[in-house]
């Protein structure tokens, strides 16, 4: 990945890479399937209270377990909830937390990483060290600890695995503004007498926006595995509510008795991490100015 | 070289100092009271007063953290709440299970992953460093505790083949071990070997461009000499490097397979202390995981500059 820079002085440029960025993501298969995978699970998440599915809580015993059907088009779980509404309900859930984590470590990570690497000394080593003591604990092992002692919910995993992610992004932006911050338009903007805000945040950050972009994307496909799996463990989602990773807890204890319980939201989290992948992989090709 | 190790090691100290604050922040965030925590189930006044006493909640939280990392440096972990062993001894015990877990893993996942890198990386573009990019894909999107959970759908439940969960140490039954560990593995290994063929691919492409490559084809040696000897042999460098890395990826790993087929490692380890409120052992686990993630990384350095000629010189 290199600092793709772009350079704010010289106008007609940025647009034209712009067009060229987005006529090369529009070539690449992957990165189209990967966006219609994940536009499709965005859309169904963002209609859930729309849609006329069951209630996601509604449990009836004379349901029980009941293997997919005209019915019960996925089947129902062991107190007999729609396995159907709850993929739906739970896919709000994943990519909230998908999103919102890597929100959180993007709004912490991106100002850390700036400020470490345009002051550079005595900041930039301080903030280094804690980036790399940060990252020294692997990344679910982290999300896990943080997210035992905050207490399980969806709220809290959102943060533990935020958090988690953060060091990602300080590293991220620290090395692209150690190549941005020697360009002549950097010394421009400190000739003329800029403050370091504006020059961090006028002409630093839009030129090391485009690999954290794709940092972003790639993050968040890890981070909706990190929810599931925080879910999993009993760590995120508490009952009765649905997330995948929840659902999938529950239905290893049923693997024999009603298999269906399992494939589903495991599917779906493999669909939509492998959408994210493929988007994330295409948009860093596409900003990548080596690749034609 | 010695000197090289040296100055690595007193970077890699601040990190862990840093890391240990964190650990020790960590049991901070807990909402209440501490010592009401630590009581667990006994809440009596008298246990209480002990245990504020025991872990100096009473003084200043700077002393509180001083007289925690005296107790580490003296290899005092604390001990668990919930069985009173030491917490040092806990980890001890399970980490062989972890470890035979992740060399076997590591196995399947090089064994996968690079051949197939290699592959992909001489067949670019072509239909088979297609398929290959797509389970790398697959491989790297597919969530491991389903994995795993599908496996033991298909080939224990329905082919009755291997086991479903329980752990034989390689010591006692090295057979019955290997069949209870070889479906973890796998599942464990799946991702890396998605890492690695990424990574064997890359730097093969990035090597197979290079004049000694050039040279040694013109020479006329078979493609397959000059792919083995001359291209992969410089291609391994950042390979090897990163299976050092990996490692950190491997524990974490773990934590959901080990739950998954039921094996009482590492992983399990902690699930189990975070759902019976026992902090002692989840400080305990981060801890190490972050020491030997430091430590890899560390070798993973050293490496790097052994097998790079020019690094070797350059010490």
């Amino acid at each position: 990945m290199t600092g793709a820079t772009v350079s704010p002085a010289s106008d007609g440029v940025a647009p034209r890479r712009q067009s060229r960025v987005w006529s090369k993501l529009k070539r690449n298969r992957g990165a189209l399937i990967g966006a219609l995978i994940v536009g499709f699970f965005v859309i169904v998440a963002a209609l859930a209270p729309l849609l006329p599915i069951a209630d996601p809580t509604a449990t009836s015993w004379t349901a029980v377990r009941k293997a997919p059907s005209a019915l019960y088009w996925l089947g129902t779980d062991e107190i007999g909830r729609d396995i159907f509404s709850r993929m739906i309900w739970g896919a709000q859930a994943s990519l909230l937390a998908g999103v919102v984590s890597v929100l959180i470590a993007v709004v912490i990570g991106v100002p850390f990483g700036l400020v470490s690497g345009y002051f550079g000394g005595w900041t930039d080593q301080a903030i280094s060290r804690v980036t790399d003591a940060l990252l020294a604990t692997p990344f679910l092992i982290l999300a896990i600890a943080l997210a035992a002692f905050l207490g399980p919910s969806l709220t809290n995993a959102m943060i533990a695995i935020g958090l988690s992610a953060t060091p990602i992004f300080i590293r991220l932006t620290r090395g692209q503004v150690l190549s941005v911050k020697t360009e002549d338009y950097v010394e421009g903007a400190r000739a003329i007498g800029l403050s370091d805000v504006a020059i961090m945040s006028r002409y630093i950050l839009p030129n090391v926006f485009a690999p954290i972009l794709v940092q972003a994307t790639l993050t968040i496909a890890t981070a909706i595995i990190a929810e599931a799996s925080l879910s999993f463990l009993g760590l995120g989602q508490q009952p009765p509510y649905p997330s995948w990773g929840s659902m999938l807890n529950v239905a290893k204890n049923f693997m024999t008795q009603a298999p269906w319980m399992a494939w589903w939201p495991g599917a779906a989290i493999f669909l939509v991490v492998l959408g994210f992948n493929l988007l994330g992989d295409g948009l860093r090709d596409a900003l990548d100015p080596r690749e034609s | 070289m010695l000197a090289f190790i040296a100055r690595r090691l007193l970077i890699a100290l601040p990190t862990l100092v840093l890391v240990s604050i964190f650990v020790f922040t960590l049991q901070k965030l807990l909402p209440g009271d501490p010592a009401l925590v630590l009581a667990g189930e006994e809440r009596d006044p008298e246990t209480l007063a002990f245990i504020r006493e025991k872990y100096h909640l009473n003084e200043p939280i700077l002393y509180q953290y001083f007289y925690w990392v005296g107790g580490l440096l003296q290899g005092d972990l604390g001990v668990s709440l919930r069985t009173n062993q030491p917490v040092l001894s806990l980890i001890a015990d399970k980490l062989p299970v972890t470890i035979q877990l992740a060399v076997m893993a590591m196995i399947i996942a090089m064994a996968i992953g690079i051949p197939t890198g290699i592959l992909s990386a001489v067949k670019k573009g072509g239909p088979v460093d297609y398929i290959a990019n797509f389970l790398a894909l697959s491989g790297l999107s597919i969530p491991n505790f389903w994995l795993g959970i599908m496996l033991i759908l298909l080939v224990s439940v329905n082919l009755g083949w291997l086991p479903a969960s329980g752990y034989e140490s390689i010591f006692v039954d090295p057979v019955r071990s290997l069949e209870t560990m070889i479906m973890p593995a796998f599942v464990l290994g799946t991702a890396l070997a998605a890492t690695l063929m990424r990574h064997t691919r890359s730097a093969m492409l990035g090597v197979l461009k290079a004049d000694y490559v050039r040279t040694a084809r013109a020479k006329g040696l078979s493609e397959r000499v000059v792919v083995i000897k001359h291209a992969f042999r410089n291609a391994l460098l950042p390979v090897v490097t990163l299976g050092a890395l990996l490692f950190g990826e491997l524990l974490a790993g773990a934590v959901l397979t080990e739950q998954i087929f039921t094996i009482p490692g590492f992983g399990k380890l902690i699930v189990d202390a975070v759902f019976t409120r026992d902090y002692a052992v989840v400080q305990g686990v981060v801890l190490c995981t972050a020491a030997g993630f430091i430590l890899m990384n560390l070798i993973a350095d050293v490496l790097y500059v052994l097998l790079n000629p020019r690094m070797r010189n350059a010490q």
